[in-house]
């Protein structure tokens, strides 16, 4: 006993005793099996690990969380100041930083809000508790009627504690419980507001707001010369010229790893290039013919799973359907190529990267240095944004292997288009085999769902997952992919239906395999999988002839997804029977992301120019329920972007490439949506459900937008397209057919 | 050494002459906005203003701005004193990642400068050279619009800017 301090223990599971002291070693040691903590806390329990306060009052809400541009470092401020009630300006948000942040993984899959958000919201809301109860033991009153108001408690008699004053030390180094006293949602003041984002008034006035504005006194400029194509040998390389260049301070080779330093940015390109034209490679690359993906990837080895199984799988209805849909490579396409600053001083490495996982890529950046992961410390700094993994993590490989050979000096390597384009991990091809049938109501029978699919996810994880370490002297091989295990899946990501159906089979195919390098890519196999299951339910309906809503509606009991399909349909004006005008179609499609985060059903209006094929996205509305909502305007713009950023996907996107090499590595080669493709209208309605836990969102609008364009596409020609993406060709042939 | 003129002040440069204005931009001005995304022409990160003309400055060699009047997203405003571009832009919450959206505002930016009230087939046309790969097109245009009327405003009230 050290006298008499606060229990927080006890105050935050809810006695409020205020008399107990214990030292901190021992007294949290929790049950294992007691419950856990919600969201990231139930792994980075400490409360300091989340929340700060300095004796100035100041609040600083840490996050191991990567802000790639969605905006929740603004919606984390938000959750942070209301459950301490405070300004949202009296709050700094801290990401992800090996050195400062819990380690939370990779940020991916929709789980910031789920995750980071709900640690937040918990971590304040007990902060808070713990400030009232010191507060109370301080004035010697009773805790009861304290509140707290702009970071001050404040007694039932009208005396005010600030904060600072009540916090010192590790006063907050305390472990989380499994409740929290959570702010009664009707009286929030900054949650549920469209506060505008923190980061956008620096990056619309030139502040420095990318890694790719980062200035290191004394840095200088690389510039990696990659290989060919895929396992491309370096037989030869005279490096003297080039290191005579202006600017040039060294060419660095290791094994098949190629690159060249220079004092200035342009020189390091000019040298690049040179670099380039002296090395000589032999190629190895067997490429898989690319007009020939969907049987290439049924025929290679597969790891064959039955995922889900309802009812007798051999019922058949009176009339049945078939259908196969495909999905080509498809590039993140960035608009900022990856780039990294790394430094070693002695012998301590610091990477400033964008990737979406600081700890991980640490473990892997250690792994290739061969040195200790304490040894490495990654500071996320924001990048243009990635929608999954891109070039970053190779990048910061780049310059950790670089900054190696320069101790002391910072060196920021800068990927090229053609790098990023040729060399990030594509999302992967699918192939998806459907078969259903009707019964006499016109209601599906059966339904049986097949997917063939590489892994979506092939990020470090080790050393072999990185580029350079693949390509050193002493190499690194790439690990053996694995899939991803449901309920969130991989290539199977919303493969089982959502719908109730009474008798069906979901089969899933792994192929282990990867011809082309893949990863990582807006809601993995989500986007396909979605897109089959809806653009299906679209013929079945027709089938069965059946509005496509009513028809979603006889199969969907889940009640907010009813309500996400209604809502969209009433603000699209959809009608039952209606015809579009001519050369438009109508379409609607609906998913729950993984079938557990967020809903989101889309309608669509398209236009279809019966000449040349060409379609045109005319207006899109969707509904999206994402639990209780932070920051609705954060949350529309995700949704609008996941809508035209599918639509290119959709229309346009396929990787390309030859025997031996990638052949997509500019924009010209990889067209994208451009202003002219830009509906006219596209308009969100959210469903809030206020106190509900959090729904990741980030990602539940690309398979539905893929759909719903697809749907409307088939109602404006009458011929249904089923090979992504749903070009202008495509479509033409469909019409002429 | 060249010498360029950037945000209405001379800079003496020691560049070689065939060094792309971007790098001059960034690496020997120290500037952030000007984004290096293609080096191609391709994408619009690189947009500055040449002499009231958007020009794809990583395509553009340092040799062809020497005595040019060269504007960057820097030279029109600050976070404490925006310009109406980037005041329209904060209102329309007009970006996620942002990276492209410093090109996109000084095409817009010209484009306002020679026709203050575009339609928006014309914006549309303009913004062609421009890739977002988020998906914000329909907040950019509409920060397009709100930069017009800011502008309209202001010149209508002698510079005095309008409040939302």
């Amino acid at each position: 006993m050290k006298g008499p301090v606060l229990d927080r223990r006890s105050v935050l599971a809810g006695s409020g005793a205020l008399i107990v002291s214990f030292s901190l070693g021992e007294a949290f040691a929790q049950d294992p099996a007691a419950p856990k903590p919600p969201g990231s806390l139930a792994t980075a329990p400490y409360l300091d690990s989340w929340i700060r306060i300095d004796a100035d009052g100041g609040i600083t809400a840490f996050t191991g969380k990567a802000e790639l541009g969605q905006g929740f470092k603004t919606a984390f401020q938000q959750i942070a100041a209301e459950e301490l009630d405070v300004a949202f300006a009296q709050v700094k948000v801290v990401t992800a930083d090996t050195s400062r942040t819990a380690n939370e993984g990779y940020t991916s899959g929709s789980h910031s809000m789920q995750d980071s958000g709900t640690a937040i919201l918990h971590a304040a809301a007990q902060v808070r508790a713990l400030l009232v109860a010191e507060a109370a033991r301080r004035l010697d009153l009773p805790a009861e009627n304290f509140r707290t108001e702009n970071g001050a408690v404040i007694a039932p008699d009208g005396r005010r504690v600030a904060y600072g004053e009540l916090v010192a030390g590790d006063w907050l180094h305390v472990q989380a419980q499994p409740t929290s006293p959570l702010k009664d949602p009707s009286t929030f003041r900054v949650i549920g507001q469209p506060v505008p984002r923190v980061d956008i008034p620096a990056k619309v006035t030139g502040g420095a707001a990318y890694v790719q504005d980062l200035r290191l006194p004394g840095m200088v400029h690389a510039r990696v010369v990659r290989p060919p194509g895929y396992g491309a040998q370096l037989t030869a390389c005279d490096t003297a010229a080039v290191e005579k260049l202006p600017g040039v301070i060294k060419v660095v080779r290791d094994g098949n790893f190629l690159a060249v330093v220079a004092k200035k940015e342009f020189q390091a390109i000019k040298a690049m290039a040179a670099l380039a034209a002296a090395a000589k490679w032999t190629e190895t690359a067997k490429l898989p013919k690319q007009d020939d993906l969907p049987r290439m990837l049924t025929s290679l080895p597969s790891q064959d799973k039955t995922i889900f199984q309802a009812g007798n799988a051999m019922v058949a209805g009176r009339k049945t359907l078939e259908a196969t849909y495909t999905r080509p490579y498809q590039s993140h396409g960035s608009i900022g190529p990856s780039c990294a600053v790394a430094q070693s001083v002695d012998d301590a490495m610091t990477v400033w990267t964008h990737t979406q996982g600081v700890y991980p890529d640490r473990a892997a950046i250690a792994e290739m240095l061969r040195v200790p992961p304490a040894s490495v410390r990654l500071i996320h700094v924001e990048g243009s944004g990635c929608y999954g993994h891109n070039g970053a993590d190779d990048a910061a490989a780049d310059a950790a292997l670089i900054a190696r050979e320069l101790p002391g000096v910072p060196v920021r390597v800068q990927w090229m288009r053609e790098q990023e384009h040729g060399w990030e991990p594509y999302g992967p091809a699918m192939v998806t085999k459907l078969k259903a049938s009707l019964d006499d109501s016109g209601a599906i029978a059966d339904w049986h769902f097949e997917v063939w699919s590489n892994t979506h996810s092939m990020r470090p994880g080790g050393a072999g997952s990185l580029l350079a370490a693949q390509h050193m002297a002493q190499p690194f091989a790439v690990p053996a992919a694995k899939p991803i295990p449901l309920p969130e899946g991989g290539g199977d990501r919303n493969a089982i239906p959502i719908y109730t159906f009474p008798n069906a089979k979901v089969v899933h195919h792994f192929i282990p395999d990867m011809p082309i390098r893949i990863s990582a890519m807006r809601a993995l196999g989500a986007y396909h999988n979605v897109f089959s299951i809806e653009s299906f339910m679209d013929e079945l309906a027709s089938a069965a002839g059946a509005d496509p809503v009513e028809f979603r509606l006889r199969h969907l009991d889940d009640p907010r997804g009813r309500d996400v399909i209604e809502r969209a349909a009433q603000g699209f004006g959809w009608q039952k029977g209606q015809k579009a005008p001519p050369d438009r179609g109508y379409g609607f499609a609906f998913a729950r992301y993984k079938n557990l985060a967020a809903y989101c059903a889309i309608a669509s209006e398209v236009e279809v120019n019966r000449d040349t094929g060409r379609p045109r996205l005319v207006r899109a509305v969707a509904a999206v329920d994402g639990g209780q909502v932070v920051n609705p305007d954060g949350l529309i713009n995700q949704i609008e972007g996941a809508i035209l950023q599918s639509m290119s996907w959709t229309l346009y996107e396929a990787v390309s490439f030859d025997d031996g090499r990638i052949t997509s590595i500019d924009w010209q080669t990889y067209p994208i949506l451009r202003f002219n493709a830009v509906p006219d209208s596209v308009t969100v309605h959210i469903i809030d459900r206020p106190g509900k836990p959090f729904l990741g969102s980030g990602e539940t609008g690309q398979g539905p937008a893929a759909a719903s364009i697809a749907n409307a596409i088939a109602d404006a020609c009458g011929k249904r397209v089923r090979d992504l993406p749903l070009t202008r060709r495509k479509i033409k042939a469909a019409i002429d057919a | 050494m060249t010498t360029v003129t950037v945000n209405g002040r001379d800079h003496r440069v020691d560049a070689e002459p065939d060094t792309p204005l971007l790098y001059v931009l960034r690496d020997e001005l120290g500037l952030n906005a000007a984004k290096f995304g293609c080096g191609l022409g391709q994408c619009g990160a690189c947009t500055v203003i040449v002499d009231g003309k958007a020009v794809l400055s990583c395509v553009t060699p340092l040799l062809l701005v020497e005595g040019k009047q060269v504007t960057t997203l820097e030279g029109l405003g600050s976070v404490e004193t925006p310009a109406p571009i980037q005041r329209a832009f904060i209102e329309e919450q007009a970006a996620q990642c942002g990276y492209c959206i410093a090109g996109m505002m000084m095409r817009a930016q010209a484009l306002l400068q020679r026709n203050i009230r575009p339609s928006n087939d014309e914006i549309r046309a303009e913004l062609m050279p421009h890739l977002c790969r988020c998906g914000t097109h329909m907040r950019i245009l509409r920060a397009v619009h709100r930069a017009a009327h800011l502008m309209q405003t202001a010149d209508a009230s002698t510079g005095r800017r309008s409040t939302p």
